[in-house]
């Protein structure tokens, strides 16, 4: 265990960690928002499959020198209307279109890094490094954090009905293909900016833990809400300072946070069923 | 001119053409019932009535002042995800979209409305409790309240008594009945269960995959196909609840039946 008081030094609270504080709840929000229409619409996987895919980007932006998010924001969000398209129409089924689509864009990155020779540089992103981004980086996530936000908020009855039942919202004349797409792109943008702090690997369990948690504990829609976003930030928070104290990976930490968290509410509905 | 005019309909179920040639209409004021055998393209035509899918041949028109998202919509109960958190209150108010300009909330007046069919179904009481808490006949009516909410003139179901009771099955068809006879609204039902059919609708479109018919339901009794698909399945005892009295023909396939 480590002696906090002899790292925290105020010169790197307020350089590194309180930066990073910010931009982890931040993306900790947004990640919560969305975790909960894509659990209840069943396209969980588009949150893993749209990682792949901006994990592949990012080896080749950096393999051919570009910066890494302002190339890879937009080429994850064309993916997530692309496969959005590919769950509807595929006959495939929607599941497997997004395995071969996000595997083979994660490929085509280790293809171009490997080339390039970038391995040490690109596996960064991997497990995230949310005490290693730059000042601009952290400014960038947290204004993009704030339009997801907002626009999830503004929408937040649309996304509701879409998510509840999208053939009575099409069917009374809500532009469902429209909202669909909205929540993919916000999607898309929060795994990005998740993959930067968490890694490519963790962020789409940082968008479901939450929801799936919020659902044991709460029978609202406006309910699951809330507790999500209350659970993935408060677990962010434990994460970060438990990986500060033991020295641990901080994606990792706030994983395992939200999946004790989880066991935790597990078991409560389960004691609640069954009264001894 | 009628609310809904189809005119030589085709109708596909994946690579399957189940309708040739469907023509038919719906005046303001109907009520209509859509009956006919598995797979003869019930629900495909409700697919298409809605604007989920285009028809594959022919045209349909809305007219008498009928736009599309004037519509209300009772899905099947199987296509709800039974295991979704949300409220009554937050079911019933999601219908109240469609008529919305920018504005991103919900309005008082929208609030209103959903207050006021929740009284008309009575399930005011339930407003705070959880959608998947409920038995299936309350589910019916809050979505049924969320459909009233969506809509003044018309109102689809699409199997509305799949997997409810008899007894809810009964009280739902009265709750139908007087949305349509006091709120004047048009109700379009697709159903398996043809003798309530038409003990409650004024006209009946049957769609089988060789014959169909379209007309009123006096027509219908008599008419080849009606007599045949009726002949086979009466239980005069199963719509116990109807408000209407069995005709002749009916009561004579009943005791033949016993």
């Amino acid at each position: 265990m480590h002696d906090l008081s002899a790292i925290l030094t105020p010169e790197y609270v307020s350089v590194i960690l309180l930066p990073a504080l910010i931009a982890g709840v931040a993306v900790s929000l947004c990640a919560s928002l969305l975790g909960v229409s894509l659990v209840l619409k069943r396209c969980s996987m588009i949150g893993d499959g749209l990682s792949h895919v901006g994990y592949g980007t990012l080896c080749i932006a950096v393999a051919l020198g570009w910066a890494p998010m302002k190339v890879t924001i937009p080429v994850v969000i064309a993916a997530a209307y692309i496969l959005l398209r590919l769950s509807e129409n595929s006959r495939l089924g929607g599941d497997t279109a997004i395995a071969l689509f996000s595997t083979s864009a994660l490929a085509l990155g280790i293809l171009a890094s490997s080339k390039a020779n970038l391995t040490t540089d690109v596996s960064h992103y991997m497990f995230g490094s949310i005490l290693a981004m730059t000042r601009g980086d952290v400014i960038f996530s947290v204004i993009l954090s704030i339009c997801v936000i907002l626009v999830y908020l503004l929408f937040y009855d649309k996304i509701f009905a879409v998510t509840f039942d999208e053939n009575f919202a099409q069917a009374t004349g809500l532009n469902v293909r429209f909202y669909n797409l909205l929540i993919a792109v916000l999607t898309a943008v929060t795994v990005v900016l998740g993959m930067m702090m968490m890694g490519a690997l963790l962020i789409s369990s940082l968008m479901i833990f939450p929801a799936v948690t919020a659902m044991r504990i709460c029978k609202r829609f406006r309910g699951v809400v809330a507790a999500a976003v209350i659970i993935s930030v408060s677990c962010f928070l434990f994460g970060l300072f438990l990986s500060l104290l033991l020295d641990t990976a901080v994606g990792a930490s706030v994983i395992i946070m939200n999946l004790l968290v989880f066991a935790a509410a597990s078991l409560c509905t389960a004691l609640r069923r069954k009264p001894a | 001119m009628a609310y809904i005019t189809c005119e030589h309909l085709m109708l596909r179920y994946e690579s399957l053409i189940v309708q040739k040639d469907l023509s038919f209409t719906v005046e303001q004021g109907d009520y209509l019932c859509i009956v006919g055998e598995n797979g003869s393209g019930k629900s495909t035509l409700m697919k298409c009535l809605l604007g989920l899918k285009a028809a594959d041949g022919g045209t349909m028109q809305f007219g008498d002042g009928l736009k599309r998202n004037e519509i209300g919509y009772l899905p099947q109960q199987s296509m709800i995800q039974r295991s979704f958190p949300a409220s009554v209150r937050e079911v019933v108010l999601s219908g109240c979209l469609n008529g919305r300009a920018i504005h991103p909330f919900y309005t008082k007046e929208e609030k209103a409305r959903a207050a006021e069919q929740m009284e008309c179904l009575n399930i005011t009481q339930l407003a705070d409790r959880c959608y998947r808490e409920l038995s299936g006949g309350q589910q019916q009516r809050v979505l049924l309240a969320r459909a009233l909410c969506a809509t003044k003139k018309l109102l689809l179901l699409d199997e509305p008594l799949t997997g409810l009771d008899p007894l809810v099955a009964t009280e739902l068809y009265s709750i139908l009945q007087h949305i349509h006879d006091s709120h004047g609204i048009t109700v379009i039902m697709v159903t398996h269960d043809v003798e309530c059919a038409v003990r409650h609708a004024k006209t009946i479109l049957h769609i089988g995959k060789n014959e169909s018919f379209f007309g009123s339901c006096a027509e219908y009794e008599k008419s080849a196909v009606g007599q045949r698909f009726l002949g086979d399945s009466i239980q005069p005892e199963e719509c116990a609840g109807c408000a209407h009295t069995h005709t002749q023909s009916e009561d004579e396939e009943g005791r033949s039946d016993a």
